[in-house]
């Protein structure tokens, strides 16, 4: 698994996504709430660019007539046929079983290590004093 | 390791060359309210500012749900330059045509003068509907084909449209909607069927449509998830009336195509038209043939929305009663439950099938060489 720093954290402020192409993997990345998330960004229904989708919450009933409306801003709704997944952990919430999207860890890590490694980050300038988004795969 | 870096993901997928396939429920939309006005009489144009349009069915622009997708389109397809999903040809072209290789693409536009009760108003829109089908697109990318619109509640006047239009290769077929005042083998729609056999036309049925009636036939729902599921249902007391009206019998060469309603239930509806005409016949004798006969003569069927059944064994089922022969593929963009050619059709179907499925019975069927 390899990390790869993404972004320094204040190019990725809260409430923003980052698209990028890893080794040919589209992959897009979270700001929620200065949580992060890495996505593959290709919906495994009929391969939509799945991230570019609206962030909304969870709608479960456990009857009818009652309504919850949790996880909000967490669950990812796919821009073509509204399939919902749950950004956090890439489970789908219409077939959890035979359908998810590879969920990728992303976190801050400081410049200080991101300089020592072993973090690629080619075409990103890497300063000591900085923060940086860094996901792993 | 080389990490790239973009603003937005291109969701353009890149240009490959796939196999050329056939396209035959595209949207297109107007970019502007009043992109119409240059084909509109000054008269018609007065009558929209000051009186607007009285439609049968209360909300002209349909219930007011933004329908699962803004515009029910695709989030990923508003066109750089502004305006509503569908409006612009260069990046219908860009996301739809070159990267699917699309060879023929039929347009079908929606909110168009059909169902409105002035009908001198709707035969007006229509055509101008029509003149602008030519200018914006078809005269502009030889890959699109239009659809003749026609105020269809006014039988003569969307007669005359037809006829106006015959011969003109910019168009390939008639277009109805599914829902209307009245069930659609009715004699008022006959002239309709008339012209288009005449003209060599086939008439699309097209999900939707202003009528008045509710969407479902046990009146209006709570959901818009009722709605997607009526128009199955909408479709198949359209086509009975169409077979039980005798429309097939009188007008022998006339082909409909049904556009966005699925075709998963075309079986049993035929098998259940034919039970009960094995014991009612002599009330409907002008139809003489088991309605199965007829459906499976002149009836075609897009795809879009395909059948998803878990089992592929029992698509192939449906598709055989229906003939390899009758499918015309469609991906119904830009609206959001739009099908991708390539995820669409399950493994095991033979060469011959899939050409036909995306490309070749279209093309007979529309007379493209
Ligand atoms: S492509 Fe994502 S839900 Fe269909």
């Amino acid at each position: 698994m390899a990390r790869h720093v993404i972004a320094p954290v204040d190019e990725l402020p809260p409430g923003t996504r980052k698209f990028l192409e890893i080794d040919g993997r589209p992959i897009a990345v979270f700001n929620i709430k200065g949580e992060y998330f890495g996505l593959m960004n290709r919906c495994p229904h009929q391969g939509a660019a799945l991230c570019e989708g609206p962030l909304i919450g969870l709608a479960q009933s456990s009857e009818p007539g009652e309504i919850e409306y949790t996880k909000l801003g967490e669950i990812i709704r796919c821009p073509w046929h509204g399939w919902e997944f749950d950004i956090r952990t890439g489970q789908s919430y219409c077939d959890p079983r035979r359908f998810r999207v590879k969920a990728y860890p992303a976190h801050v890590e400081p410049g200080a290590s991101v300089v020592k490694g072993p973090y690629v980050a080619e075409t990103i300038p890497v300063k000591v004093e900085s923060d940086y988004v860094v996901v792993e795969l | 390791m080389n990490i790239q870096f973009r603003e937005q993901t291109d969701s353009v997928a890149p240009l490959t060359v796939k196999t050329a396939i056939a396209d035959c429920d595209i949207h297109p939309a107007r970019a502007t309210r009043t992109e119409l006005y240059p084909y509109l009489a000054k008269r018609w144009q007065h009558h929209l500012e000051v009186y607007g349009v009285h439609a049968y069915q209360g909300m002209m622009e349909g219930p007011p749900y933004p329908k699962a997708q803004p515009n029910a389109s695709r989030r990923d397809a508003y066109p750089p330059e502004g305006g509503p999903q569908g409006s612009s040809l260069s990046f219908m072209q860009k996301q739809l045509l070159d990267p699917n290789n699309v060879q023929l693409g039929v347009l079908n536009p929606l909110n168009t003068g059909q169902g409105i009760r002035n009908h001198e108003l709707s035969a007006a829109l229509c055509s101008a509907i029509n003149d602008w089908q030519i200018d914006k697109w078809t005269s502009k990318d030889k890959r699109l084909k239009a659809s003749i619109v026609v105020g269809n509640e006014d039988g003569l006047s969307a007669a005359a449209e037809i006829r106006e239009r015959a011969g003109d290769r910019n168009f390939v077929q008639v277009l109805l909607l599914s829902r209307n005042v009245e069930p659609l083998g009715q004699r008022r729609y006959w002239p309709i069927y008339q012209a288009a056999e005449e003209a060599g036309l086939p008439v699309g049925v097209h999900a939707f449509g202003f009528g008045g009636n509710p969407i479902t036939p046990s009146g209006w729902p709570s959901y818009y998830i009722e709605e997607m599921v009526g128009h199955s249902q909408c479709q198949q007391s359209a086509l009975a009336s169409l077979v039980l009206e005798g429309v097939f019998e009188r007008f022998p060469k006339l082909k409909m195509v049904m556009i966005e309603a699925g075709f998963g239930w075309a079986p049993s509806l035929a098998w259940r038209l034919d039970k009960v005409w094995q014991r009612l016949r002599s009330e409907v004798p002008h139809v003489k043939r088991p309605p199965s006969e007829y459906i499976r003569e002149q009836v075609w069927w897009t795809t879009q929305p395909m059948e998803d059944p878990e089992r592929r064994e029992d698509l192939f089922d449906v598709i055989k009663w229906i003939g390899w022969d009758r499918l015309l593929f469609a991906t119904d963009y830009p609206h959001w439950d739009y099908d991708e050619p390539s995820r669409v059709l399950p493994a095991g179907v033979s060469e011959a099938n899939r050409e036909a499925f995306y490309l070749g019975n279209a093309k007979k069927l529309y007379g493209i060489a």
